[in-house]
């Protein structure tokens, strides 16, 4: 069997999109290209790196930190280094100036013979001018981390914060790519991110609220999701028993679920839900530190992307989205078929439903406004097509990342909002329109036979 | 039939030399075309001998790599459809480009309506149309809608846009694929109006005896090449055939009688999908059972009933003596039977899948444990199929899409061979296909027949019924009209009697 020409433009039309991702990354990456001034560990290790270099177990360090988090990360780190690695105890001093300069009055003279006074750049010249005012410490010396250049788009913070705001729009546009290669269409899962959202919080509160067990909150989400698919089911009889075409279909439970949604709740957030809910929308885990959710994401990912392209069920999505009546009279079950992928983008979007929530700590039945349209642009630049048949789970993911990586890029870059939503506008018609170029040949010719 | 050409007249259409290539494949190699006025030109040739692609040049779809096009004489330079209207070139294709929605008279005027300032006259309209069907012999009312006119009707239509677009030069492009006999003269009738007006015809046709009644001249192509060109009387079937295939072909229904067992089907008293009504017959293992009729006569309808694609009103399905239940087309295949439809494009394959992805379809079961597809096994098989069948792939995923109509129905039958279907019932299965790979496909149907698998042959080409079945039965609206046993010593016009519903 003669395999395939390969040549570059059969390249670009399997992974076009993944190449845009990555220019759009360089691009932002060139865009954001600043001074970084670093905090916490990250600074602390930075400035160990310095300091070991001219310190001994002999050197006297003083560490000044400000009094929030960060300066305490960095103060905790800082003294840890030095004591393990080249043996040296540093004096940590924590406070804003007035309490820095306090501490250092009430410590007695024969101790102040620091060398070295370790800070964060942010609070050197704070430091550097109290210090001045102590002149048996004209001798030491003030180190601050060394800044660094690289791009502020590219920082783990920052990444970090790109993938979480995509995770629920990416979670939600699983279930959609599948609706979509049917050459259907759910507009109601933003309504049932709310919904979700609501029956998951309801349910936390009339279990015990803030003193709700673990099993209370896993149970609450199964039956939010639970009941999601359910509604997922619902549109997918309606299309499949009463051939109501599905944007009708899933318009009217639109506004069913964003209903029930202000009902349950009577119209006001519910948050009477334990610290502990927030672990899956907030929490970071040990690998990489990897938000929790990001981890689900992936997790979603892969297991529909084997499904897809490894199953029975993934063939036969395929084949009723490319020709429903071939499919059936071989024998598929389409009706089965249809309503299963609406069951599952129902259950995914009560899925998205309950990581908003858990990252808000509330649930409210505003949320997730307009979400169908983000997710389904995701479906559609990641490469699938809305006529159904064709399109790939990974796609998506690279559609959504897409998608947020434009709109990071555009925050760090300070466009305004307003603008934002043009270019987000225009970077959706464009993603269609190379895809179109794509499928039909570059050539103008074939576009207009 | 064949009018007189005069040697000295100058054609209206001369193509020279025509090359055109695309990425891997040489489609057309110096090819000539020369067309005169009043004359039918058939253009013969196998799936991928470059017919369509020669006619795509000639209406301005592609621009040739080298040659030249003159029409009366003078070079129009086309270079797009408009170009080749303009320069009164007209192409019916097999699916019609008319708006089912607007009426016949709109469809015909469509793009050259007479407007002032953007308002047409739909009196002036109405006359102008009037008088172009009567011209034709045809009587169709220009108000009435496309999509509510028959196949025929419609094919009117498309003839009467281009004779009103001033068309000089009309290609037709598998016209009598849809229609019944008695359509067929009547298109033969309106063919040989337009001759008398000077209209040049290219006629391409895969039914050969339509060749010999209604063409001057034969011109075959092969392998992107002009073969040859020869008048039609004094040219026999035989030397036809050969020059298409490039070799001599014996015998060109080459039926293998099989052992005949018992009854492998048996249907009492089937009635449904609004048309069918009482149909009781029988198929024999081994046995190749023809099923004729007009268009419209309930064939496909009953073959979708015992399908089970359409729901029944009434009536009994025993297999093998057992009465099963069918309910759906998953009922169908699990008891092992399989039905080829008639328009493979539209429904009997995913044109967006994979020709491998397409032969999987109602198989997936063979190759998957826990509903996870075992790919390597997959291919296995359908390689297998790739040798027995001779399927022509350029490579092993390429989408069906782009296949011959003969290589698209191969898919369909590996399919439901690997399928071990027991009943196999054909919808028009050689329709669209070229000589050469119709033969192969009445091999295939000998060979399952010797297996003893039990076959329903529905078919409107009366040589392939009487050529290759055991008995037909001919149904005339929704019901059986008549059998004919003796198929041997059978004629066409019995068949076409029966068809008409004068009982035997």
């Amino acid at each position: 069997m003669l395999k395939k020409k390969a040549t570059f433009s059969t390249f670009l039309s399997q992974y076009g999109m993944l190449f845009v991702l990555i220019l759009l990354c360089v691009f932002f990456s060139l865009a954001t290209l600043s001074e970084q001034h670093p905090e916490g560990e990250k600074a602390a290790r930075i400035l160990f790196g310095e300091l070991s270099k001219d310190s001994d177990k002999k050197t006297a360090v003083l560490i000044a930190a400000k009094n929030n988090q960060e300066d305490s990360r960095f103060a905790n780190a800082l003294e840890n280094l030095l004591k393990k690695k080249i043996g040296v105890s540093a004096k940590i001093i924590k406070g804003d100036p007035s309490q820095f300069r306090k501490m250092l009055e009430e410590t007695p003279e024969k101790e102040r013979n620091w060398e070295v006074i370790a800070t964060t750049s942010s609070y050197a010249p704070s430091v550097s001018r109290i210090v001045e005012r102590f002149p048996a410490l004209s001798g030491a010396i003030i180190k601050t981390p060394k800044s660094y250049t690289w791009p502020t788009f590219l920082l783990k913070n920052n990444l970090m914060n790109v993938a979480n705001q995509i995770v629920v729009i990416a979670i939600i546009a699983v279930g959609m790519t599948m609706v979509i290669i049917t050459a259907g269409i759910d507009l109601s899962v933003g309504s049932l991110v709310a919904l979700s959202a609501v029956v998951v919080t309801w349910f936390i509160r009339t279990m015990g609220g803030a003193q709700a067990t673990p099993l209370a909150i896993l149970t609450s989400g199964f039956l939010a999701v639970l009941l999601c698919g359910f509604i997922g089911a619902f549109s997918g009889l309606m299309i499949t028993r009463f051939r109501i075409p599905p944007f009708i279909a899933t318009l009217g439970m639109m506004q069913v679920a964003s209903g029930f949604a202000y009902i349950i709740s009577r119209g006001r957030p519910i948050y009477e839900v334990p610290d502990s809910f927030v672990w899956l929308g907030r929490g970071y885990s040990p690998f990489f530190s990897l938000p929790y959710a990001v981890i689900l994401m992936g997790i979603i990912y892969i297991i529909a992307h084997i499904m897809m392209t490894r199953t029975t069920l993934g063939r036969y999505i395929y084949a009723v989205g490319g020709n429903p009546e071939a499919a059936r009279l071989s024998g598929v079950r389409t009706n089965r078929v249809i309503c299963f992928v609406y069951i599952v983008c129902g259950a995914m979007a009560g899925l998205g439903g309950i990581v908003m929530a858990s990252q808000l700590k509330s649930g409210a039945p505003t949320y997730g406004l307009m979400y169908e349209l983000y997710v389904i642009a995701s479906v559609v630049v990641g490469g699938t097509s809305l006529a159904g048949g064709e399109g790939k789970i990974m796609g998506t993911l690279i559609g959504a990342f897409i998608i947020a990586v434009i709109q990071n890029g555009m925050n760090l870059t300070n466009v305004e909002s307003y603008t934002q939503k043009v270019v987000l506008g225009f970077v959706i018609l464009g993603a269609v329109l190379l895809d179109m170029l794509k499928k039909r040949g570059w050539k103008r010719r074939k576009i207009s036979r | 039939m064949a009018a007189q050409v005069s040697k000295n007249q100058k054609p209206i259409l001369e193509m020279r030399g025509i090359d055109k290539s695309f990425p891997g494949v040489q489609a057309l190699q110096g090819v000539s075309l020369e067309l005169y006025q009043g004359e039918v030109l058939a253009l013969l040739g196998e799936n991928g001998a470059g017919k369509s692609t020669l006619i795509k040049v000639l209406s301005g779809v592609y621009f040739p790599d080298a040659g030249t096009i003159t029409i009366s004489g003078n070079d129009p330079g086309i270079r797009s459809p408009l170009d080749a209207q303009n320069a009164g070139v007209a192409v019916i294709y097999q699916e019609f480009n008319l708006v089912p929605s607007l009426c016949a008279r709109e469809n015909i005027l469509l793009g050259r309506e007479q407007a002032r300032w953007g308002f047409f006259s739909q009196k002036t309209e109405h006359r102008e149309t009037m008088e172009l069907f009567s011209r034709m012999n045809v009587a169709i009312d220009p108000e009435s809608l496309c999509r509510e006119l028959t196949v025929a009707q419609q094919q009117v239509v498309e003839i009467a846009k281009a004779l009103y677009a001033r068309g000089k030069i009309l290609v037709m492009d598998e016209p009598s694929a849809t229609l019944t006999s008695q359509e067929v003269e009547r298109l033969f009738a309106i063919i040989r109006e337009l001759k008398t007006r000077g209209i040049g015809i290219i006629y391409i046709s895969h039914r050969l005896e339509e060749v010999f009644e209604i063409a001057d001249r034969v011109m075959v192509m092969r392998d992107g090449r002009h073969i040859a060109t020869k008048p039609a009387c004094g040219l026999t079937r035989e030397e036809l055939i050969e020059m298409m295939v490039g070799r001599k072909i014996e015998n060109e229904f080459p039926k293998l009688a099989a052992p005949l067992g018992g009854k492998r089907l048996e249907v009492k008293g089937l009635s449904g999908a609004g048309t069918a009504e009482d149909i009781s017959f029988f198929v024999r293992k081994g046995e190749v059972l023809g099923i004729a009729g007009l268009v419209g006569a309930g064939r496909t309808e009953m073959a979708r009933l015992i399908f089970g694609a359409d729901p029944k009103d009434s009536g009994e399905i025993f297999l093998d003596g057992r009465r099963v239940e069918i309910r759906s087309p998953v009922d169908a295949i699990r008891n092992g039977l399989c039905l080829l439809t008639e328009d493979r494009k539209a429904q009997g394959l995913v044109l967006g899948l994979s020709s491998r992805e397409n032969f999987a379809l109602p198989n997936l079961s063979h190759w998957s444990r826990l509903r996870f597809i075992n790919h390597k096994k997959e291919q296995d098989s359908f390689s297998g199929y790739i040798k027995s069948l001779k399927i022509k792939l350029s490579h092993a995923d390429q989408t069906v899409r782009d296949l011959s109509g003969g290589n698209q129905q191969k898919i369909v039958l590996a399919k439901w061979l690997e399928a071990n279907s027991e009943v196999i019932i054909f919808d028009e299965p050689t329709r669209g296909i070229d000589v050469g790979a119709k033969y192969e496909i009445y091999q295939l149907i000998n060979q399952l027949a010797a297996k003893g698998k039990a076959i329903l042959m529905i078919s409107s080409e009366l040589p392939e019924l009487l050529g290759m079945c055991d008995r037909i039965l001919v149904m005339h609206e929704g019901s059986l009209s008549g059998e004919i046993a003796d198929v041997p010593h059978a004629t066409q016009e019995q068949i076409l009697s029966l068809a008409v519903g004068r009982t035997a």
